[in-house]
């Protein structure tokens, strides 16, 4: 056993590029027995990054990793996993089609035994389930979990193995509220038995809830280390971005023009929670319409309907006050209807393309991109530089495949190519699912700015705290059905979160 | 009418579909194998070649029958080495390497076969495995000659789908195997390498197909000829699908096949000459089409099949 003032893992100088970004910059720090530290910083700080040098899975350019007092050797998982380190992947590790228990003994037993001791694993996987609060069917099949009991399932894998330093990438990314509160208490637990965590996170609420100290990452670097009791949010917040944030200032504007219109449409019911049933609706320029509910109730329909996606099966969808024929993608577009999708990664980008060929995606079929049905590449890359600069994206070059961005930047970029144009209609879709603080802010700006424009925009979230912030009027979607609408301060978050459960609306959904 | 209903009640007619089972069963395994790791295998048809003549060859330069069996393993084994290599740590594109590897297979096969015998017209033949009875068992009626008095490597072919499915389903390496072609990710995660995982299960797999390509030589027929494995690696993929990626399953569609394929050569000689012949040539493959539709309506294949693994990629 190392005494307890000796650290459990030292990092010193560790340094990672990808092409000529520099995701790390020479970072040290140690981690403490028994204590959680908290590793704070926006989408591509190079959190994640750090991480994956410590578990083995890239190889760093630079520095070196040591754990219990033993050097790490670079680029080797099974050395990490040997010397009790653990990690929970932010995108889960799991084989969906194999159960709990197989899932959590793989690689655990020597390849070449000729039979697999599911007993043992069975009985142990739940003393530690038990021990641990960590609730889950060691025989059920992992494709039939939820997220929740997923991440479980990982944290068990680590604790089976008995790891000594539990790493969390953003774990509370995928939780609901209640999940949350479970995962703290496990990991609670997880310390008092002498465990020494690092949490990732980038919301300043956990990281203050959980932590005993917080390293703050930007850019690449570590731009400050705190002990979470002798800090404050605002302080946090300030490391991370750079700069004081503060909520952007919401203008009264006019109530313009009608320029979206639905009467009572429906649609047909498709994959992805419900259909739209008599929805009437119409979206003003000058207005954002805050559309908040609990996911799965329609919003998916109305997205993809705004898109073009998708028709009304029933109902009148009328755009600037004419009904608009041979509804698809493209005469959404040719309407002047913006789209920033609900997944940017599945949607709203091809990951493996460029900057330049995802940001003129929407629009390489009109000059200046297409001239005599070629492409001008010289244009489109000018419209990708233009982006990037005005958009403060940080890409090494337009020739970038799109996926090595990250999430914020990537979000940056799809709301550049949506908003340049100046639209009259936006749809935005969950905007700032998963961005940091400063990026959060950001999006928010540049809404606002396109309200201010005479724009009308459509904002579909799930965070009441955005919705408020930010609307003109409120509506609430229940099965597939809305809600009356309230104009800015009319309902409290009380009386939304009562009607996003379904009361007022759910008789009137039961009669239909 | 009744005549060919008869058929399906002798033993000769089952005799004769356990016996061109026993290739497919071998392939089938093979190509299962590679599949559940995430590598589609289309060198089969090619590696089934290699083996053939490899086992045939070793028999006719004095080698024993069992040794003529292993070296077609282990030639096997080696074109798997070198699918393996292209597709796995590599990374290309495992329609184009599989099929690359089929056609260098098989002419690879034809030249060698010239080069050792450039005089002969008519192949010399061998004396291949006899029929093997097993006392007692043998003696069930119908059950007995078609599934206890076939040759050994029959016998060696059912082994192998239990010890295929051992494996898969109750050791530590069948669970990495399985991993690897679902979720590569959560195997390294767990400390293993993926690439050695798919790399063994093309080597394995490859070496199973080549001893599928062996039966044909060394125990369906006496010699080896051109073209003689006739697209029964092709067919193999096609059950591999059919059995949704299990070996029981797979087991089961490669005696179906076999039996529409013994029954069509006897309804041909009951017809005799009123029917065209061709007809009755199509029947296997066709019903083998219409229950891949019916049957893999509902087959979950592995999720990371043909999608290459590399380390510390974002």
């Amino acid at each position: 056993m190392t005494s307890s003032t000796a650290p459990v893992l030292r990092i010193s100088g560790v340094t990672k590029r990808f092409g000529p970004l520099v995701a790390n910059d020479s970072i040290s720090f140690e981690l403490m027995p028994g204590e959680v530290i908290a590793l704070l910083g926006e989408n591509g700080a190079g959190k994640t990054t750090l991480m994956n040098i410590l578990f083995g899975h890239y190889v760093a350019d630079g520095g070196e990793v040591e754990a219990f007092g033993a050097k790490l050797p670079p680029g080797d998982l099974r050395a990490a996993l040997d010397a009790g380190i653990g990690m929970v992947h932010q995108h889960f590790t799991l084989a969906d089609n194999m159960t709990v228990m197989d899932n959590i003994a793989l690689g655990t037993q020597s390849a070449w035994s000729w039979r697999l001791d599911r007993a043992r694993a069975r009985s142990r996987i739940r003393q530690l389930a038990q021990d641990f609060g960590l609730a889950v069917d060691p025989d059920r099949t992992v494709s039939a979990l939820s997220v929740g009991e997923r991440q479980r399932v990982e944290i068990l894998k680590a604790l089976y193995r008995d790891a000594k330093i539990l790493i969390l990438d953003e774990p509370t990314a995928v939780l609901t509220p209640l999940e949350t509160e479970a995962l703290f208490r496990t990991l609670k637990m997880l310390v008092a038995k002498g465990l020494s965590v690092i949490f990732i996170s980038h919301k300043l609420g956990e990281v203050m809830a959980v932590s005993d100290r917080v390293l703050v990452l930007r850019a690449g670097r570590l731009s400050g280390e705190r002990a979470t009791r002798q800090t404050t949010r605002q302080e946090l917040a300030a490391l991370m971005v750079g700069q004081e944030v503060a909520a952007p200032p919401v203008p009264p504007v006019e109530r313009g023009a009608p320029l979206l219109t639905l009467e009572n449409v429906s649609t047909a019911p498709g994959p992805g929670g419900s259909a739209l049933r008599g929805v009437s609706l119409t979206l003003h320029a000058g207005v954002i319409t805050g559309l908040a509910g609990v996911s799965g109730n329609g919003q998916a329909a109305l997205a993809a309907l705004l898109a073009g996606t998708a028709a009304p099966a029933s109902g009148r969808l009328l755009v600037g006050g004419e009904a608009a024929a041979d509804w698809s993608p493209r005469a959404a577009l040719a309407h002047g209807i913006a789209r920033i999708p609900e997944d940017r990664h599945a949607v709203g980008s091809i990951a493996d393309m460029s900057v330049t060929e995802n940001v003129i995606a929407e629009r390489y079929r009109s000059p200046p991109f297409s001239r005599n049905g070629f492409l001008d590449w010289k244009a489109a890359r000018a419209f990708a530089q233009q982006l990037i600069r005005d958009y403060d994206v940080k890409c090494p070059s337009p020739e970038t495949r799109i996926r090595l961005l990250s999430g914020g930047n990537m979000q940056k970029l799809i709301l550049g190519r949506a908003l340049d144009p100046d639209p009259v209609v936006i749809l935005a879709n969950q905007p700032t699912r998963g961005l940091d603080v400063g990026a959060v802010a950001y999006v928010h700006g540049r809404l606002l700015e396109a309200r201010a424009r005479g724009a009308a925009i459509l904002l579909i979230s799930e965070d009441l705290d955005e919705i408020l912030a930010l609307s003109d009027e409120v509506l609430v979607m229940f099965k597939g059905r809305l809600s009356s609408p309230s104009q800015r301060g009319e309902r409290s978050i009380r009386e939304l979160g009562a009607l996003m459960a379904g009361h007022g609306l759910e008789e009137a959904a039961d009669a239909a | 009418m009744v005549e060919a209903f008869e058929i399906l009640f002798t033993a000769s007619f089952w005799i004769a579909a356990i016996r061109i089972a026993s290739p497919l069963i071998f392939a089938t395994m093979g190509e299962l194998i590679c599949e559940r790791a995430g590598v589609l295998n289309l060198g089969i048809e090619g590696i089934m070649t290699v083996g053939a003549f490899a086992g045939w060859m070793t028999v006719y330069s004095g080698g024993d029958l069992w040794l003529g069996v292993a070296v077609a393993a282990l030639s096997g084994a080696l074109f798997g080495l070198l699918h393996g290599t292209l597709t796995v740590p590599l990374g290309l594109s495992q329609h184009v390497v599989g099929i690359g590897i089929t056609l260098l297979a098989t002419s690879l096969t034809y030249f060698t076969y010239r080069l050792v015998l450039p005089e002969v017209t008519s192949p010399p033949k061998i004396v291949p495995f006899q029929p093997l009875p097993i006392p007692v068992l043998s003696d069930i009626p119908l059950v007995g000659p078609a599934l206890f008095s076939q040759t050994p490597l029959t016998y060696l072919a059912f082994v192998a789908v239990g010890v295929v499915a051992w494996v898969l389903y109750r050791t530590p390496l069948g669970l990495a195997l399985r991993a690897a072609g679902e979720n590569p990710a959560a195997v390294e995660a767990q400390g293993i390498s993926v690439t050695a995982v798919r790399m063994g299960a093309v080597m394995a797999g490859s070496a199973l197909m080549a001893v599928g390509g062996a039966f044909l030589t060394m125990s369906a027929f006496n010699s080896f000829f051109f073209e003689m494995i006739n697209g029964r690696g092709w067919i193999c993929i096609a059950l591999v699908v059919f059995g949704s990626w299990r070996p029981g399953k797979a087991l089961v569609g490669a005696i179906l096949f076999a039996a529409f394929d013994a029954y069509q050569v006897r309804l041909q000689q009951l017809t005799g000459g009123v029917v065209p012949y061709q007809l009755f040539l199509m029947m296997p493959f066709v019903l083998s089409i219409a229950a891949l539709v019916v049957m893999s309506r509902r087959a979950s294949y592995p999720k990371a099949l043909m999608i290459p693994y590399r380390k510390g990629e974002r």
